[in-house]
C-alpha cells in the first residue's frame, strides 16, 4: 500500500536509465507517482500540488550522479525540498526569553498526546535547562486526566499545581501564572483540555486562556498520523491563538506522517518537538531530515546518496568506467572499489538504508559482505605483487600460499576472492553492454558477489 | 433492534449532520464549485478525485470512485446535485454491509469484548459510552482496567465505571495486564456478569513487544473460554489518515479484530477512511464516536455519514 514511491522511483530509474540529466519530459510524466506517494503518505492535497511545481522546477536539468540511478536522483531533489520545507537545518529551541514565570500553553485535539508531552518538557527542562518547573492542568473535562498529569509529575519530581474541583480553566491558569510568580517557578507549562477546532465553545474557551495568560510559547500537539484535516485544524489553532510552534507526536510509529509538511506549510509555524515513545524521556527536537525520510517512506536512500556523493570521486569513477567498457577489470580496481565501500561506512547501517533492506540483508550478510570481509579481501590483493594483480591466471598453488600466509587469510579466502573477481568480470563485460542499472540491482545478486557502484 | 429504535432517524441524523456540518459543507461545496460551471471533462474529474482524498478516502479509493462518475457517460451536462447523489449512492453501497451492531450473546455468560487500539483513540472514553448503553437496557456489565501502563488510566476508567453503574476490576499500576484479565474472567463467570470489557494500554501498531502482549491477553482469555473475546474492537480515531488501513491490518493479525469503532467523527475531519477500509478488510463499523458526552456514541448509519459528506439533504 505505501510502497508507492519505492516502485514510482523504480520505474522512473528504468525509464530513465541511460540519461545523463533528467529531462522535463521524464519528470511531467513521473511527478504524478510522486504526487501519489505523498498523498499516500498524508501530505494535504493543497501542499502537493504546489510542491510538485517545485520538485519539477528543481530537477530539471539536474545532472545524474555517476554513482546514482536518475530516479534516486529525483527522489533526492523531492527530499531537499522537503527538508527546505520543513524547516532545513534550523533548531528550534524553547523561547525563555520573557519575565519569569516563562508560561508555555499546549492546546490540540483530544488524544493527540498533550498531557504526555507536557510531562515530557518539563523533564526536559528541568534536566537540560536546569529551570524550575510547574505544571498545570486546565482539563476539567476527561476524567482523570488531572490526575493523570499529577501523577506524572510525582514520577518526574516536577510540581503540579493542586486542583480545586469546579474550577475553572481561566480561573485555574490564573493561579497557576500567580503560582509560578510567587513560588519563584522559571516556567509554567499549562496542559489544556483536547478540543476539536470545530467547536466554537471550547475554541473560545482556550482563546480566554491565551488572553489571560499571554503565553511565551504556545504549542499545538498533534498526532503525527493525522489526516487531511491537518490543514485545517492547524489554520484553526493558529488564527485563533497565535502558535509558537507544533509538537509532533507518535513519530515512533510507522504512519508516514504527511501531516508535518502540510502544518508548516500552512501555518509557517516551526515543528519544534518530535514525540518518540511512552517514556518521559522520549522527546527529540525537531529534524527536518528524519521526517523528510519518513514521508518519503522508502527507506534512508537519500542518506545513501549523500554518502556516496561525498565518497565516490568522479573522475576515478569515470577512468574506471571508461576501463570497463573495454572490459578491463584488474584486481587493483577491485582493491580501489573495496575501499570505496568501506569509506561509506557502517556495512549493515548502509544496507538498512537501502528500500527492502529487511530481504537482501540476510543474503549479503552470508555472503561475507562486511567489514572485517571486505577488509579481508582488501589484505589479499595487497598482498600480491603489481604483476599478479594485473594478471591473476598466474595465480599458482605455490603463489596463493604466500599470499594467504601474507594477507594472514586462508587459501581458501583467496580462491573465494579470485572467484568473486571472476564473476565481477563477467558482469562487467555483460554490464558493458548493457549498462548497470546501479545500486537497486544489489537485490538480484548473486551470493558471493560484491556490491559494485555504478558504471555506466 | 431495541438499540437502533432507541436512536430514533432523525435524532441520529441531526447528530451525525451537526457534527459532520463543516465537512459537509467544505466537500459540498467544493463539488458544487466544480461541477455547476462546466461539463464533466477529465480535468473536473481530477478535481472531483483531489476533494474525495481531502476527505481521507485515499488516493486509490478516490481514483476508482471518481472513474466510476467518469464512466457514467452522460450526455448532457450533468448538476452537481447529480453528481453528489450518484457518488453518495455508490459509497452507501460500499458501506451498507458493514454497518452492525454489536452482537450480544445472551448465552456468553459474561460476553467478553477486548478493546484494543493506538494511544489516544478513544478507548476509554467508547468503552464508557458503550458501558452506559448497555446498563440502560438492563445488562449487568463490569470492565477490566488491564490499561496499567498510562498513568490515571484506571482512574479514568474508574470514573466511567461510575458514571454507568458498571463494576470495575483492576490491578496495581504495572501490574501484568493479561494476569488481571484472567482474574476478571473467573470473577465475571462465577457471578454471572453478562458483558465483560477488556479496556487495554494504547499501544502503537510497529511495536512488537506491545503487540504481543496483547496477544498474550487473547491467550489467557482463551484458556478460560476458548469462546471469548466475543468481540474484538478497534477503535480507530476518524482524524487519522492512511495510517489507519496499516493500523487495522497489524492488528488484525495479531488479535483478528471482529469489529471496529471510528471515534472524533464530530470535528471537520470525514472519516473518509472507514470507506477505504470497507473496501479492504470489510469488518464491521459497530459504532461512531460523535461527541465526549455519555450518549455520543450511535450505531454507524452508511446513508447518514454518506449524505452528510457529499451534502445532500438529509432524508432523500
Amino acid at each position: 500500500m505505501f510502497q508507492s514511491l519505492s516502485s514510482a522511483l523504480e520505474a522512473i530509474s528504468e525509464k530513465l536509465e541511460k540519461r545523463s540529466a533528467i529531462k522535463k519530459a521524464d519528470v511531467d510524466h513521473e511527478i504524478e507517482k510522486i504526487k501519489t506517494a505523498l498523498l499516500d503518505a498524508d501530505v494535504a492535497i493543497q501542499v502537493v500540488d504546489s510542491f510538485a511545481e517545485k520538485i519539477k522546477a528543481g530537477s530539471i536539468g539536474q545532472e545524474v550522479l555517476r554513482s546514482v540511478t536518475p530516479g534516486q536522483m529525483i527522489i533526492k531533489v523531492v527530499y531537499d525540498q522537503l527538508v527546505e520545507l520543513l524547516g532545513g537545518e534550523e533548531k528550534h529551541e524553547l523561547n525563555f526569553n520573557a519575565a519569569p514565570p516563562v508560561s508555555i500553553v499546549l492546546a490540540g485535539l483530544q488524544g493527540s498526546g498533550k498531557t504526555t508531552t507536557a510531562a515530557k518538557l518539563a523533564n526536559r527542562i528541568t534536566q537540560l535547562h536546569k529551570k524550575k518547573v510547574l505544571m498545570a492542568s486546565l482539563d476539567v473535562y476527561r476524567p482523570a486526566a488531572q490526575q493523570q498529569l499529577q501523577q506524572l509529575g510525582k514520577k518526574i519530581d516536577v510540581n503540579v499545581l493542586d486542583p480545586i474541583f469546579g474550577e475553572k480553566p481561566t480561573a485555574i491558569s490564573s493561579r497557576a501564572i500567580k503560582a509560578g510568580r510567587i513560588e519563584g517557578y522559571d516556567v509554567v507549562i499549562l496542559d489544556t483540555a483536547g478540543r476539536l477546532h470545530v467547536d466554537e465553545t471550547l475554541m473560545t474557551e482556550l482563546q480566554d486562556v491565551c488572553h489571560y495568560v499571554n503565553p511565551t510559547e504556545t504549542l499545538l500537539v498533534v498526532d503525527s498520523m493525522t489526516g487531511q484535516d491537518a490543514v485545517n485544524l492547524a489554520s484553526e489553532f493558529n488564527d485563533k491563538i497565535e502558535l509558537s510552534g507544533i509538537a509532533l507526536t507518535r513519530v515512533d510509529g510507522d504512519a508516514r506522517g504527511g501531516a508535518a509538511l502540510s502544518m508548516r506549510a500552512i501555518t509557517g509555524k516551526p515543528i519544534k518537538f518530535l514525540g518518540v515513545g511512552e517514556s518521559v524521556g522520549d522527546l527529540d527536537t525537531f529534524d527536518a531530515k528524519r521526517v523528510a525520510s519518513s514521508i518519503l517512506g522508502m527507506g534512508d536512500i537519500v542518506g545513501l546518496v549523500e554518502k556516496a556523493e561525498t565518497v565516490v570521486n568522479q573522475e576515478e569513477a569515470e577512468k574506471t568506467t571508461k576501463k570497463l567498457l573495454k572490459g578491463q577489470f584488474t584486481l587493483d580496481d577491485m582493491a580501489k572499489q573495496l575501499g570505496q565501500v568501506k569509506k561509506m561506512g557502517n556495512l549493515e547501517g548502509l544496507i538498512n538504508m537501502l528500500p527492502g533492506a529487511k530481504k537482501i540483508k540476510p543474503k549479503l550478510l552470508e555472503a561475507n559482505v562486511n567489514e572485517q570481509g571486505i577488509a579481508r579481501q582488501e589484505a589479499i590483493i595487497k598482498s600480491m605483487t603489481i604483476a599478479e594483480r594485473r594478471n591473476p591466471k598466474i595465480l599458482n598453488g605455490s603463489r596463493r600460499r604466500r599470499i594467504a600466509k601474507g594477507s594472514g587469510t586462508t587459501v581458501q579466502d583467496v580462491n573465494r576472492l579470485l572467484k568473486q573477481y571472476k564473476q565481477m568480470l563477467l558482469m562487467v563485460k555483460k554490464a558493458g553492454k548493457k549498462g548497470m542499472k546501479g545500486l537497486f540491482d544489489m537485490t538480484g545478486m548473486p551470493p558471493g558477489e560484491l556490491i559494485p557502484p555504478r558504471f555506466n | 433492534m431495541a438499540v437502533e429504535e432507541s436512536y430514533k432517524k432523525n435524532n441520529w441524523f441531526q447528530q451525525l449532520k451537526a457534527g459532520l456540518d463543516k465537512s459537509r459543507t467544505r466537500v459540498a461545496g467544493a463539488i458544487t464549485d466544480t461541477f455547476s460551471k462546466r461539463k464533466l471533462d477529465q480535468g473536473a474529474l481530477g478535481e472531483l478525485e483531489a476533494i474525495l482524498i481531502q476527505g481521507d478516502l485515499g488516493v486509490s479509493m478516490a481514483s476508482k470512485l471518481s472513474n466510476f462518475i467518469g464512466s457514467m457517460r452522460f450526455d448532457t451536462e450533468v448538476s452537481d446535485v447529480e453528481i453528489r447523489r450518484i457518488l453518495s449512492e455508490e459509497i452507501e453501497s460500499i458501506l451498507t454491509p458493514i454497518a452492525r451492531p454489536i452482537q450480544l450473546k445472551p448465552a456468553n455468560c459474561p460476553h467478553v469484548i477486548l478493546v484494543c487500539g493506538v494511544n489516544g483513540s478513544g478507548k476509554t472514553t467508547t468503552i464508557g459510552k458503550l458501558a452506559f448503553k448497555w446498563r440502560t437496557e438492563g445488562k449487568a456489565v463490569a470492565l477490566v482496567a488491564a490499561d496499567t501502563f498510562r498513568a490515571a488510566a484506571v482512574d479514568q476508567l474508574e470514573i466511567w465505571a461510575e458514571r454507568s453503574g458498571c463494576s470495575i476490576i483492576s490491578g496495581k499500576p504495572g501490574a501484568d495486564p493479561a494476569g488481571l484479565v484472567f482474574n476478571a474472567l473467573e470473577k465475571t463467570h462465577a457471578d454471572k456478569t453478562d458483558i465483560l470489557i477488556v479496556d487495554t494500554a494504547g499501544r502503537l501498531q510497529n511495536r512488537k513487544d506491545l503487540m504481543d502482549e496483547l496477544e498474550k491477553i487473547v491467550r489467557v482469555i482463551k484458556k478460560i473460554n476458548p469462546d471469548a473475546p466475543h468481540d474484538t474492537i478497534l477503535v480507530l480515531d476518524a482524524t487519522i489518515g492512511q495510517n489507519t488501513i496499516n493500523q487495522v491490518e497489524i492488528f488484525k493479525e495479531a488479535v483478528n479484530i471482529s469489529g471496529l469503532v471510528l471515534t472524533k467523527l464530530d470535528g471537520s475531519a470525514k472519516g473518509g477512511v472507514v470507506v477505504a477500509l470497507a473496501e479492504k478488510f470489510k469488518l464491521p463499523v459497530h459504532a461512531v464516536g460523535i461527541g465526549e458526552g455519555i450518549e455520543d456514541l450511535q450505531p454507524f448509519h452508511p446513508r447518514g455519514f454518506c449524505q452528510s459528506l457529499l451534502g445532500l439533504d438529509i432524508g432523500d
